[in-house]
């Protein structure tokens, strides 16, 4: 049994509850969900959620199938992973020593990521990128001590003219 | 005309043609009883004796008629005593719309008295739900409702109404027509003829159908297909009733307590045309070792069902009347004599068994249990079997008279053995199973036919729900409730014996509940019966009698259903006989 990584985006009613209407709906059926982002759209009475999760080919239909049926469900769609753009945002704190200072400050650069606060003990970097990537730099981070971190989950977004769209 | 809100409730539900509701009041939904009575001369409330029988009633009504089933409860405890009414009509694809008084808008999350997110408990076993918070959405959304309800899988539906909408005032213009459903899905004309092909290429059609087809209103579809194609027709617990029982095709239910000639059947087809089925594990048994010998083509109107529990080899959604009616167009005319010889074979098969079976429980006693199980004294030949109670009611019945069940053997017993001749005539809790639905949905069956209702329950199951006799007596309606009455949970009884070394751990009731006198004491009429000659004399005082009449019989506690496929076990393992 094969064991991907599907990203989905949801377009959905911009009314309470849906969150918990979609969510729930993963819970109930036994369905493992690796991150969920949800946000305002172009247009004011939806919202998209962006949802990955691990599974195979059958897991997937099912989930497309039941997300289907939600009322407040306007449109689903598994993304192409050759041919989306997929990004997460990073905000990490590390303490900040002078023997790891340098160190942090080159491998921000290279990641190019962002130190957005300092202090005499902490800093915080942001980094946007792939999975892999914002994975590759907490790795990198965890000899200097990392003090908290948090990341948003997938975004993700169609190249091209092809639009998640209600239709 | 700016009317209140709770006044829109009453008159959204009038516009949408419902004429009765079933409900209980209480201190969220005062002003929408305050517009009931005002308006109780355009629509009936019968009210119930708990909630919960209040929401079998709505499924009862719905399922006897098709219509909308509609229950209306106050807020906390009242909406929370709904649930289980609910998810047994999610479960079985009922249309309902719940409606339930909530706190004012104001005092909603502050755990006030009385308050419980009933869109957050009901969200996993409804269709949709819906809290209303502003008054000028409350008529639309409740027609929401109500399409939502009806519309393609039908289902339940909840909308909470906190005090506040309801006191609330705003405009309301009556919709001339009550909502349509969403349009139907029409099945992929490409794939009806690969259907056709697979079909015409079988040499062992089996067809089983599910609810789907009583929904779908295709019943006539369904005998045509099986005339056309000359195959077998089986169906789940939820398709009983949906083709008479001697249609000629007609094998029964499968699965787990199925008819033998119609499991086996299934099993020896080398196609299987699923129609408004869904596979559940209690028709299929062990999914690995199901469909190993067959090709399924499977439509539904449903998408997300299809190649949910077991893969389609072709997978069709659609509404089930339209895609037979094309479906028919397209295959010819064929007949299949070694097919039909071998179906001939089984059904000499499971006569043979069924009546080895019978003779084999008729001569075993009680002795195993004497000591557990005090039955108040009832000699071992003084005791019914269950086919002979089941055969001696129908005799009474007419054709359209509404047979009901609760859970459990009983349940078993009536779905193998009543001759059932019409659609929406059998109505039982075939997906959740709840114990306890069957006096709440005979009611609510009894009062939207207005025909007498048979309900088949077990001395178990009855004691769940049993306040509902109160509402029986107090509507005045023919409910003929037949108790089997065996003392012991039955059900449970026998995986316990079958598969935990006879640990009755409890399923033996010891309650001595005189059901005679408890009836009487209700209000409704009852007779105890022994004897065959006995059921016989309170059978037809009963249907004689125009008001609620129990009648007491006495069943053995280790009366079998069977046959019976093991929990995880698959047609190799049926049980036909208890040695």
């Amino acid at each position: 049994m094969d064991n991907n990584q599907y990203v989905i985006g949801v377009i959905v009613s911009n009314v309470s509850g849906v969150l918990s209407r979609v969510s729930g709906m993963f819970t109930r059926r036994g369905f493992n969900i690796d991150c969920l982002t949800v946000g305002e759209t172009e247009s004011s009475g939806y919202s998209r959620i962006t949802v990955a999760f691990h599974g195979d080919e059958d897991i997937k239909l099912r989930i497309l199938r039941q997300l289907e049926k939600l009322h407040d469900v306007k449109e689903v769609e598994v993304l192409d992973p050759h041919e989306t753009v997929t990004r997460e945002l990073l905000l990490i704190k590390v303490k900040n020593t002078a023997a790891s200072r340098q160190d942090i400050m080159t491998a921000v650069e290279i990641f190019r990521s962002k130190i957005v606060d300092y202090s005499t003990t902490a800093l915080i970097c942001e980094l946007t990128g792939e999975t892999s990537k914002i994975d590759a730099f907490i790795e990198l981070m965890k000899p200097y001590g990392i003090m908290e971190m948090c990341r948003t989950g997938i975004v993700a977004i169609e190249r091209g003219e092809n639009c998640l769209k209600t239709k | 005309m700016k009317i209140s809100g709770a006044k829109i409730v009453v008159e959204t539900l009038i516009e949408q043609g419902c004429d009765t509701v079933f409900g209980y009041p209480g201190g969220q939904v005062i002003n929408l009883f305050d517009e009931l009575y005002l308006s109780r001369d355009r629509i009936t409330h019968v009210l119930a004796a708990h909630e919960q029988g209040a929401s079998h009633a709505a499924d009862g009504y719905a399922r006897a008629t098709g219509k909308v089933g509609v229950v209306i409860a106050t807020s906390g405890p009242g909406a929370t005593n709904l649930v289980t009414g609910i998810a047994t009509a999610y479960l079985d694809s009922v249309p309902m719309v719940a409606i339930t008084g909530n706190v004012p808008c104001s005092l909603i999350g502050r755990d006030s008295f009385q308050e419980v997110d009933i869109v957050g408990v009901t969200m996993p076993v409804t269709k949709h739900n819906f809290i209303v918070k502003d008054i000028r959405e409350l008529a639309d959304t409740l027609r929401t409702a109500f399409k939502i309800a009806k519309s393609g899988r039908p289902g339940p539906v909840l909308v909470d109404i906190p005090k506040d909408v309801q006191t609330a005032v705003w405009d309301f213009e009556p919709k001339p027509d009550p909502v349509r459903p969403y349009p139907l899905s029409f099945a992929s004309e490409g794939k009806l003829r690969k259907a056709a092909d697979m079909i015409t290429a079988a040499e062992r059609p089996y067809i089983y159908f599910g609810g789907g087809i009583i929904s779908g209103k295709a019943s006539d579809e369904v005998i045509k297909l099986a005339e056309k194609i000359d195959a077998p027709i089986g169906c789940s617990l939820m398709g009983l009733s949906a083709v008479p029982y001697d249609d000629p095709h007609f094998l029964g239910m499968q699965g787990m307590h199925g008819h033998y000639a119609s499991s086996v059947a299934q099993d020896e087809a080398d196609l299987v045309i699923a129609l408004g089925a869904r596979f559940s594990d209690r028709a299929t048994g062990n999914k690995s070792r199901y469909a190993k010998n067959f090709r399924i083509i499977h439509i539904d109107i449903d998408s997300a069902e299809l190649s949910k529990n077991i893969p389609a080899d072709l997978a069709i959604q659609g509404d089930i009347k339209d895609a037979l009616f094309r479906l028919l167009a397209m295959v010819p005319q064929k007949t299949r004599p070694e097919w039909s010889a071998r179906i001939a074979e089984l059904r000499a098969e499971e006569k043979k068994r069924l009546d080895s079976a019978l003779a084999s429980a008729f001569e075993k006693n009680c002795a195993n249990c004497a000591a557990s199980c005090d039955k108040t004294g009832i000699p071992a030949d003084h005791r019914l079997s269950p086919y002979d109670i089941v055969d001696e009611i129908s005799a009474h019945a007419e054709a359209d008279d509404i047979v009901v069940t609760d859970v459990g053997q009983h349940q078993m017993w009536v779905a193998q053995r009543y001759p059932l001749k019409k659609p929406r005539t059998f109505l039982t809790s075939g997906g959740l199973g709840t114990m306890g639905y069957g006096l709440g949905a005979a009611i609510g069956a009894s009062t939207a036919s207005g025909r007498r209702t048979i309900l088949f329950t077990g001395d178990g199951s009855f004691g769940m729900n049993l306040n509902e006799l109160a509402t029986a007596v107090s509507q005045n309606l023919p409910i003929t409730i037949v108790i089997m009455n065996n003392g012991v949970l039955g059900m449970v009884r026998q995986w316990q014996t079958l598969f935990f070394d006879k640990h009755y751990s409890n399923t033996t009731l010891n309650r001595k509940t005189d059901f005679v006198k408890l009836a009487e004491a209700f209000g409704a009429k009852s007779a105890r019966a022994f004897s065959m000659e006995e059921l016989k004399n309170a059978a037809s005082e009963a249907f004689a009698y125009n008001g609620p009449f129990v009648i007491d019989c006495a069943v053995d506690c280790d009366e079998f259903v069977l046959p019976m496929l093991p929990p995880g076990g698959s047609i190799d393992d049926i049980i036909t006989e208890i040695k």
